[in-house]
């Protein structure tokens, strides 16, 4: 039986997308075959984000509605085989993901995939509720800022009360915290919430802290997810945040400032 | 509170007030008041006019809390009395 995990987060910009796009692949590359698909309907991205915008035919929508079966529509990654991704629609249409319809999609998928990954649109509305509905387990996205850590939060709540698992009263989702775009320098100077503040207010368990990193831009340029590029920080994050949630026991890297060499205090160099 | 700082007069940094009142606004969150039906308000101020025909008592005298239990969602009514 699969396990679907939303990646959801309340505010835009946050670095859903980002996420589920090295975190789906980050399980594909340790062998789970892996979906993802992307419920932002109307502002399709994870496609751009994954690197397959050429490849799409068919979409989630079109599944859906009968247009087109799910293997037509499901795109296999060229790198690795295990990974599969499921376009959003570009229809303007709101009311396209009905509840029976998305049911009946992430049953037929959880018949031959190990993980279901659903990268949720912003907001509170239609798509990122269906994101959320069905989910397992969470992967709470937020940046150590004000309005994330509050739109967090919100999202916590509905979780725990208005998800599947919790109306049918059975274990709760399963919450992860993913705290990116982290700058540990300007936390030591206190200009920015640190890991343990944003842990103490939402009061979930850390998976991972991912840097800012100008890499995460560079990657998107070229349609490649940031886990895939060795020796990017924001990469390296992602491999550990994918380790630590199939059950390893890593250390968190990257959350305090990286001392600087000798030399480069000497010289300047960065 | 770091109380060497606070001695010293060094002020807060903006991490820390942004924690602070992150706190207070997620405390108003968790309290159900704003995910709850949005006449709770109102049922709220028109509660508070009743029990001050009786009793006079301060404006938060009167709380809510919407909960779910066992699927059921619950709304937890608070009114503290004055001490007499
Ligand atoms: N760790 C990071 N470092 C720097 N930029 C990032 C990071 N994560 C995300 N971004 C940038 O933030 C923007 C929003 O990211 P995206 O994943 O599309 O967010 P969302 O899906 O939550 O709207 C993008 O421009 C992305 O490149
Ligand atoms: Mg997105």
């Amino acid at each position: 039986m699969a396990k679907i995990i939303v990646v959801t987060s309340g505010k835009g910009g946050v670095g859903k997308t980002t996420t589920s796009a090295s975190f789906a692949t980050g399980l594909a590359m340790r062998g789970h075959k892996t979906a993802v698909i992307d419920f932002d309907v109307g502002l399709r991205n994870l496609d751009l984000i994954m690197g397959v915008e050429r490849r799409v035919v068919f979409d989630f929508v079109n599944v859906i509605n009968g247009e087109a079966t799910l293997k037509q529509a499901l795109i296999k990654d060229k790198q690795f085989d295990k990974l599969h991704i499921l376009a959003a629609s570009q229809t303007r249409d709101k009311d396209a993901l009905t509840q029976e319809g998305v049911e009946r999609v992430l049953n037929e998928l959880a018949q031959d995939f190990d993980y279901i990954v659903c990268d949720s649109p912003a907001g509170i509305e239609k798509g990122a509720f269906m994101a959320m509905y069905f989910a397992d387990e969470a992967l709470v996205v937020t940046n150590p800022e004000v309005s994330s850590v509050r739109d967090s939060d919100r999202v916590l709540g509905i979780l725990s009360s208005k998800a599947r698992r919790a109306e049918r009263g059975e274990d709760k989702v399963k919450e992860h915290l993913v705290l990116t775009r982290y700058n540990p320098t300007r936390v030591s100077k206190g200009e920015m919430l640190s890991v343990d503040d944003v842990k103490e207010i939402l009061a979930i368990p850390l998976l991972g802290v991912i840097p800012e990193s100008p890499s995460v831009l560079t990657c998107s340029n070229s349609g490649v997810p940031v886990i895939r590029e060795e020796g990017t920080d924001a990469g390296a994050g992602y491999r550990d945040l994918v380790g630590r949630f199939l059950g390893e026991d890593l250390p968190h890297r990257f959350i305090t400032e990286q001392k600087k060499s000798l030399f480069s205090k000497l010289f300047g160099a960065p | 509170m770091d109380w060497l700082k606070f001695f010293r007069g060094e002020k807060k940094t903006s991490a820390q007030t942004a924690k602070e009142r992150l706190m207070l606004a997620v405390a108003y969150q968790r309290s159900g008041q704003a995910n709850g039906p949005s006449y709770l308000p109102r049922l709220r101020e028109e509660l508070l006019g009743v029990v001050r025909k009786y009793i006079q008592v301060p404006d938060d005298a009167v709380q809510f809390s919407v909960q779910r239990e066992d699927g059921l969602e619950v709304l937890e009514l608070n009114i503290t009395l004055p001490d007499q």
